[in-house]
């Protein structure tokens, strides 16, 4: 039989506020565990919680780059269930009425083409705390510097229908986050993390098959890998006869496996009912329009601008915006010499710095080469100081912090040759001095056009223009 | 110095007829010689109140004291008290120190006052006769045999027998004003969100209101001054400018009108109390006051909704009650799931755990809308009802409760017990302020009259209250042997 694979995902994304939703106490992460939590955030008798309103704002600049419902009046629910690591033994989340409701984003797949997924809703909540099992013996630790640390649960619509298509989403959305500024979106810190809901059905069956939902996946890779395991383990269940249980599950990325945690029957009851201790949050028009007004220009907008303005290909455009970092390399690069090309710029950052960089297990923010470093270079390869082939060499030396191009051109003397007359010397002494090769090629041979110009590569270390070197080659053989 | 009021021993101390360390220490003195009677207090804070009383001399002597600069007052234990014990009537809480003050602790602090020490209460704010504390039950000090009521009866009591000149107390379904009724002296909860939850161990957060008990409306008064306004760490607290209580009790009542609703003075109230609410009435009507009979159709609502939404809260806000933190844990726990169960077991007391096990039950799925929904929209005809009856009138009277002071163990059935707030936590669940004030006495023992206002009408209510009190000593009366 034939499959198809229904995915949805909710996301929890780390809002990028200094303090925490509900309390006053920092949010940096790596501190000492229990040295960020305040009486709040440990839930002392009588303490009450105070909303964070940088987090209003983070979520409803969310809801507008997805054209998403913003609600007038949103509610804070409390959801009890008993935990060490909860304090208040309720954790304080948006329920019935979410600040963002529906809203989409349309998502680019491999193949090019635009795909549109649902975003049913995306509430405000607070984290809970850490439990450290192991470290001290005897006793199970709790650190509470996480708990209240805002969060926004972005939900969509089971709208994917491969776990390509639900990298895709989840890739883009990671990259909105950051665009917005909402969230620095690290995934090793946990600022990131999504639960996978999957299930199968046969193929053109209408209603859905019965779903898991994995936990606290926290990396695309692993996300794509749970997603894979799931629909595998799903459909051999179902085609040995079985069912899929409705149950939560999650990956064990050491084995590479999902593994059932808690099924629906044993499902907490978390007795939701609005928080006493908060007002509904009312947001009027005006507060809406002035966060409408400041929105950054978002990565499609960007990739169409990239398109028109710079008339880069839809693969470089989409490459270079997919990214806040990149595009803000690129922008500030194209800034730095206006008479870079756009597409050869392109290039250099798609293709050696990124190559080199990941060789390097870096990041962009900590590439060795500027973005101004990077534009004078290429600035040098269209004025033609270089050729392309000597670039990598001075893009090395900047990498190795020897300087910038232009000393570095200056220093080494990688300056290119093109003075006409000393090129067709040294053309004149190659032919003269090879009239075996040069005997054979005028016989047909055409392939050994490359050793001449190689010769004459070799003899000026690669300085030679290589346009100009072809033509005169070109020209003298054919004489 | 023995039955002053505040502000004669505010005078007292701005004359230098005294000092505040020598009042304090009076004060101190009552509670040792006269306590172990009444067991009015959880904890006697003798050497941070001498060193209170110091600063406020200083204060008192450069000349920058306010009105209450060096008064003694006593602090209800539901009220987290920085570097106190703050127990709040439970075993649960009985090694808690509290590591901050409540913000209308702060209040008191920067007024100048003196904390003389925390006062009883049933446990968690939970029982209207003090005989759900930890720490046993308070008795009433115009008959030891007799329950002040509650919750906050160690405030009432400790006032009513002047081991403190004033007292704090929250309110939640009475318990400012029914234990001030039975001890006879007067107390305001105040409209909700007018003083500060921040620090005050929360029972039911919709509800939960602090206030001041004291002798006299001219006392309870001074008192918000101290402790009435905004505060950025409570999200529920009103930003609304805070008059001066003070400024308007002189002002004559001719031509207030207040209502009288039906429903508070049918079957089941004392004849004895209906009597003297009548001879109270004669007192306004002689100033002038007009009366307006009125109903409030849906006042036999209230005590089944309070005692779903009530519990429903406080399910979800002792949960943080969990021995991992602070607080009590049971001995040798096997696992996590056994330290929850023991702990809590353990150190809530019946009344406690009767209402968590209501208030989880009404919030389970599949009874949620049928219980917590349903009161909710009947808690709005509550309000409505109030609303309504404010458009004709300027203040409701009433019963503060349906019978004087009963005797401890007395009544064993909940249901009954939860009976003797009938009169007061309508006001609770429609946020509205109210004052219980003594009108007299039955068999030696006091009674209350509730004034209801509107909405931060709370002037209203202690400009009304002063003046029956100068027309009247009911508020003057001290009990024998104290």
């Amino acid at each position: 039989m034939e499959w198809e694979t229904v995915i949805g995902l909710e996301v929890h994304v780390q809002l990028a506020t200094q303090t925490k939703i509900f309390s006053g106490a920092s949010t940096a992460y790596g501190a000492e565990p229990n040295t960020q939590a305040c009486a709040v955030d440990l839930a002392f008798p009588g303490v009450l919680p105070v909303l964070n309103e940088k987090a209003v704002e983070y979520a409803v600049r969310f809801g507008l780059s997805i054209d998403a419902e913003i609600t007038r009046r949103s509610v804070f629910a409390r959801k009890n269930y008993f935990y060490p690591d909860l304090p208040k033994g309720y954790q304080i989340s948006q329920h019935d009425l979410p600040t963002v409701g529906k809203g989409h984003m349309d998502v680019q797949l491999e193949d090019g083409s635009i795909k549109r997924i649902g975003i049913t809703r995306a509430h405000l909540e607070e984290d809970a705390g850490k439990s450290l099992h192991g470290e001290l013996s005897g006793f199970s630790g709790i650190d509470l510097n996480r708990a209240s640390t805002p969060l926004l649960e972005i939900v969509s619509e089971p709208d994917m229908r491969s776990a390509k298509e639900a990298i895709a989403y989840l890739k883009n959305l990671h990259s909105l986050v950051r665009y917005l500024g909402i969230s620095d979106g690290n995934m090793q810190e946990g600022s990131f993390r999504c639960d996978v809901n999957v299930s199968v059905r046969p193929k053109g069956q209408s209603e859905f098959g019965t779903r898991t939902e994995t936990k606290n996946v926290n990396s695309f890779r692993f996300a794509e890998r749970a997603i894979l395991y799931e629909v595998d383990r799903q459909i051999s269940v179902l085609e040995d006869g079985g069912h899929i249980r409705q149950e939560t599950r999650t990956y064990d990325p050491d084995l590479d496996e999902t593994r059932a945690m808690r099924s629906k029957e044993n499902a907490h009851d978390y007795r939701y009912f609005p928080d006493p201790d908060l007002l509904p949050l009312v947001l009027s028009e005006e507060y809406i329009e002035a966060i409408r007004a400041q929105l950054p220009e978002l990565p499609w907008q960007k990739c169409s601008r990239y398109m028109n303005d710079y008339k880069l290909s839809q693969y470089d455009a989409s490459y270079l915006s997919s990214d806040w970092d990149i595009a803000q390399y690129f922008e500030t690069a194209l800034a730095h010499n206006t008479e870079v090309p756009p597409k050869l710029l392109a290039n250099w950052i798609a293709g050696d710095l990124a190559a080199t960089l990941n060789k390097e297990n870096l990041n962009l923010t900590e590439s060795p080469v500027s973005a101004e470093q990077l534009s004078q270079l290429v600035l040098r390869i269209h004025d033609q100081t270089i050729s392309n082939n000597i670039a990598k060499k001075v893009f090395e030396a900047i990498w190795n912090k020897e300087g910038n191009a232009d000393s570095i051109i200056e220093k080494q003397g990688l300056k290119q040759i093109t003075d006409t007359g000393a090129l067709e010397k040294l053309v004149d002494e190659i032919i003269t001095n090879n009239p075996e090769q040069v005997a054979q090629y005028r016989s047909g041979k055409d392939k050994l056009f490359s050793f001449f110009v190689g010769q004459a590569m070799k003899a000026t270390q690669g300085k030679a223009n290589p346009q100009q070197l072809n033509d005169l080659i070109k020209m003298k053989l054919g004489a | 110095m023995h039955h002053k009021t505040l502000a004669e021993l505010s005078q007292a101390l701005k004359n230098k007829e005294y000092s505040s360390r020598e009042l304090t220490q009076y004060f101190l003195d009552r509670i040792k010689q006269h306590d172990t009677q009444l067991n009015s207090f959880i904890t006697v804070t003798e050497e941070l109140a001498l060193k209170q009383a110091d600063l406020a001399d200083q204060r008192l002597a450069k000349g920058d004291a306010e009105a209450l600069t060096g008064i003694p007052l006593a602090q209800k234990d539901i009220f987290c008290t920085q570097g106190v014990k703050t127990s709040c009537g439970s075993k649960m809480l009985d090694n808690f120190i509290a590591p901050y003050d409540a913000t209308l602790i702060r209040r008191c602090n920067e007024a100048g006052m003196v904390m003389l020490g925390k006062t009883n209460m049933d446990e968690l704010a939970m029982g209207s006769s003090n005989e759900t504390s930890f720490y046993g039950p308070v008795a009433n000090p115009w008959d030891l045999e007799r329950t002040p009521g509650g919750s906050s009866g160690g405030s009432a009591a400790a006032v009513a027998a002047y081991l403190t000149p004033a007292a704090t107390g929250t309110d939640t379904g009475g318990s400012i004003r029914q234990p001030a009724a039975l001890c006879g002296i007067t107390g305001l909860k105040p409209t909700y969100g007018r003083i500060s939850r921040y620090g005050m161990t929360a029972f039911a957060s919709s509800l939960d209101q602090a206030g001041p008990m004291a002798r006299s409306a001219e006392d309870v008064a001074l008192l918000m001054n101290v402790f009435a306004g905004h505060d950025p760490l409570d999200s529920t607290s009103v930003q609304k400018e805070v008059p001066d209580y003070t400024a308007d009790l002189k002002s004559p009542l001719k031509d207030l009108k207040i209502g009288l609703p039906k429903e508070y003075f049918g079957e089941g109230l004392n004849p004895a109390i209906a009597e003297a609410l009548e001879k109270a009435k004669a007192v306004f009507a002689q100033q002038g006051v007009q009366f307006v009979d009125l109903s409030l159709p849906h006042t036999d609502l209230a005590l089944s909704v309070y005692y779903i939404l009530a519990p429903a809260e406080c399910s979800s806000n002792l949960s943080r009650f969990d021995g991992v933190r602070y607080g009590y844990r049971c001995k040798d726990p096997k696992d996590l799931e056994d330290m929850y169960c023991r702990s809590r077991s353990e150190a809530f007391g019946e009344e406690v755990k009767r209402r968590i096990l209501i208030g989880t039950y009404v919030l389970s799925q599949g009874f949620y809308d049928a219980y917590y929904l349903k009161a909710q929209q009947v808690r709005r005809l509550i309000r409505d009802d109030f609303t309504k009856a404010f458009q004709s009138v300027d203040l409701i009277l009433a019963p503060t409760t349906p019978t004087t002071a009963f005797k401890l163990k007395e009544i064993t059935d909940p249901v009954s017990m939860y009976l003797s707030d009938i009169y007061t936590l309508a006001l609770n669940l429609a946020g509205l302020p109210g004052l219980s004030l003594p009108v007299g006495f039955s068999e030696g023992l006091p009674i209350g009259m509730q004034l209801i206002g509107n909405y931060f009408s709370e002037a209203t209510l202690l400009k009304t209250a002063h003046q029956y009190q100068c027309a009247s000593d009911w508020h003057l009366q001290f009990p024998k042997n104290f």
